[in-house]
């Protein structure tokens, strides 16, 4: 008798945690799904990014490796090629033609061509390229510091953020990668747009012509194929409001962990 | 024959009701003396319980959330770097020619194990898929990085302000120094206690009191050593932190070093879980869960500290 309910009350509290379990994953799946609770989630983002900023300012900077620490194979990531038919041309013209217009709210809009960009003292700078899904390779770039092509636009007051346009396109619905940095990632000193990997030209792989290096970020902010900067005081109207490509697809703004 | 049957039959329902009046009657006697011979002791105060729960939630978000993190990306390395071809740790899926996935292989060093069903390739909606874990242990369950990653960093910050409450708790009420740091006399007796341990016998009166040797280096390596080990090790994955204490790296011997020891101590956390757990049923799961939901946990008379044993 004492055997027989000790088997039932231990088939109860079985089938009560395998039920309480089940309820637990369905639960953060039907949560997950919710239009508020990832909103919560998300409240965390803020505070993980005025906690770092306090710490790390504007002038931290992110470690800087020997030649001896590259990655054999650095891993390409995302699109590993526009394939756009005026890409394919600007490739096959060795990218002589790419423009890449710097407006917004900017006291002095330009365009640069790649010599107007290889013109800016230049910065090399071994890093450590960490992708959000965990992986690490270190590469060498070079490339104009964002800074003095922002001190020749001569940013508005009311201007807050850098947007990247990027030439690759991530759907047949027309949009295009993108990315923003705020004024104090953007004016970072290890903050630039490289044209060079490794001591080549960055190959297509990679991003060429030019890409962004922002050391502090995780890779989603690294924006390749840029093709157009823009200044604005807010993103909330650019494709999906984010401020970029993955932040659009649930990723947060904040990519510093 | 008809009247003898129902009389016979009623002589034995009458002494079965008799057995088990007596039974109920002395089983009533033994609780009695149960009751008032047990002594019930306030044990947690409810700030620990508080804490204790918050805690117990946030690591299993914390589990379920790193692993469906760690699945983006379901290998391990050692260094700086990831060195594709030659993982640490690897859970992978097998392709026959067509393309299905038809194997799950965990690969540790050199070795490859076949862990289909399990690790490297699991059933979603009754297919097999190639993904690190199972959907079932993930949070949320289908393969979805950028909310993993939602989960986890929010449920970070509870847990994290929750341990410095009850570091700090701990720490100015006494309750480290007295209860959870492993005294020279805890570690004499840990031979003893060890092999008690084996035996499931567990300590009664006043010695069930206070943690015994094994529990104190349990708690206080959980607490102190694992806690602020994995707390390290998920900044330095960080490349902001990185860049304001790059001496990190250098302590864990690289962000990959630190993603994979981050990984151990996830996996050292679940050990304590499974062990803490097993330990709460085999010692007396109802006395454990109401010391923890109400703080009084009943002392069994030791038999040898009595005179009337």
């Amino acid at each position: 008798m004492a055997d027989a309910n000790r088997g039932t009350r231990r088939g109860f509290l079985g089938a009560a945690a395998a039920g309480a379990g089940t309820l637990l994953l369905s639960g953060c799946r039907g949560l997950s799904e919710t239009h508020w609770f990832p909103k919560v989630l998300d409240s965390a983002e803020g505070l993980t990014k005025r906690i770092q900023r306090l710490f790390a300012g504007s002038w931290s900077l992110a470690p800087e490796y020997s030649k001896a620490d590259l990655s054999p194979v650095f891993k390409a990531n995302g699109t590993l090629n526009p394939g756009t038919t005026a890409y394919n041309m600007a490739a096959a013209d060795n990218f002589r033609d790419w423009r890449i217009p710097v407006s917004g709210l900017v006291k002095n809009p330009f365009v640069m061509s790649l010599n107007d960009l290889r013109a800016f003292p230049s910065r090399t700078q071994i890093t450590r390229h960490d992708c959000v899904e965990g992986w690490s390779c270190i590469g060498e770039w070079t490339g104009a510091p964002l800074r003095l092509i922002l001190d020749k636009a001569d940013p508005l007051p009311k201007a807050r953020y850098v947007v990247f346009y990027c030439a690759d396109p991530m759907s047949d619905n027309g949009d295009y990668y993108y990315e923003s940095l705020d004024l104090i990632e953007a004016c970072h000193p290890q903050t630039i747009l490289a044209y060079e990997m490794n001591g080549q030209p960055l190959a297509i792989p990679h991003g060429a012509p030019v890409r962004l290096r922002c050391e502090r970020q995780l890779g989603y902010k690294h924006a390749k194929y840029v093709e157009r900067i823009e200044l604005v005081e807010s993103f909330a109207h650019i494709n999906g409001g984010k401020g970029g490509y993955w932040e659009d697809q649930g990723y947060t703004w904040w990519a510093g962990i | 024959m008809e009247t003898r049957l129902i009389s016979g039959l009623e002589a034995r329902l009458r002494a079965a009701r008799a057995q088990a009046a007596g039974a109920w009657q002395s089983y009533l006697v033994w609780w009695r003396e149960r009751m008032t011979k047990r002594e019930l002791f306030y044990r947690h105060t409810g700030m620990v319980r508080a804490l204790h729960w918050i805690n117990a939630l946030c690591l299993l978000v914390m589990l379920m959330s790193g692993l469906q993190i760690f699945n983006a990306h379901p290998a391990l390395y050692w260094g700086q770097i990831s060195n594709f071809d030659h993982p640490f740790v690897s859970l992978f899926g097998e392709q026959d020619n067509a393309g299905h996935i038809v194997k799950g292989v965990t690969q540790i060093g050199h070795w490859q194990f076949n862990t289909t069903g399990l690790f490297g390739a699991s059933y979603e909606d009754g297919q097999l898929t190639a993904r690190g874990f199972p959907d079932w242990v993930t949070l949320p369950g289908p393969q979805w990085l950028a909310m993993g990653r939602l989960w986890h960093f929010f449920f970070a910050w509870i847990l994290v302000i929750n341990g410095l409450a009850f570091i700090t708790y701990a720490l100015v009420k006494q309750h480290a120094q007295k209860d959870l740091f492993p005294t020279r006399a805890d570690i004499r007796h840990i031979g003893r206690e060890i092999l008690d341990h084996l035996r499931l016998r567990f300590p009664k009166g006043e010695a069930a009191k206070r943690y015994n040797a094994l529990q104190k280096i349990a708690y206080f390596t959980v607490i102190f050593v694992l806690g602020p080990l994995i707390v390290l090790t998920g900044l330095t994955m960080s490349p902001t932190m990185d860049s304001v204490f790059p001496g990190l790296l250098w302590v864990f011997g690289g962000r990959q070093s630190a993603r994979t020891i981050h990984f151990i101590c996830a996996f050292s956390f679940l050990g304590f879980f499974i062990i803490h757990i097993v330990m709460v049923v085999l010692s007396g799961t109802w006395n454990n869960l109401r010391s923890m939901i109400t703080g009084w946990y009943a002392i069994e008379p030791d038999e040898k500290e009595t005179s009337h044993g």
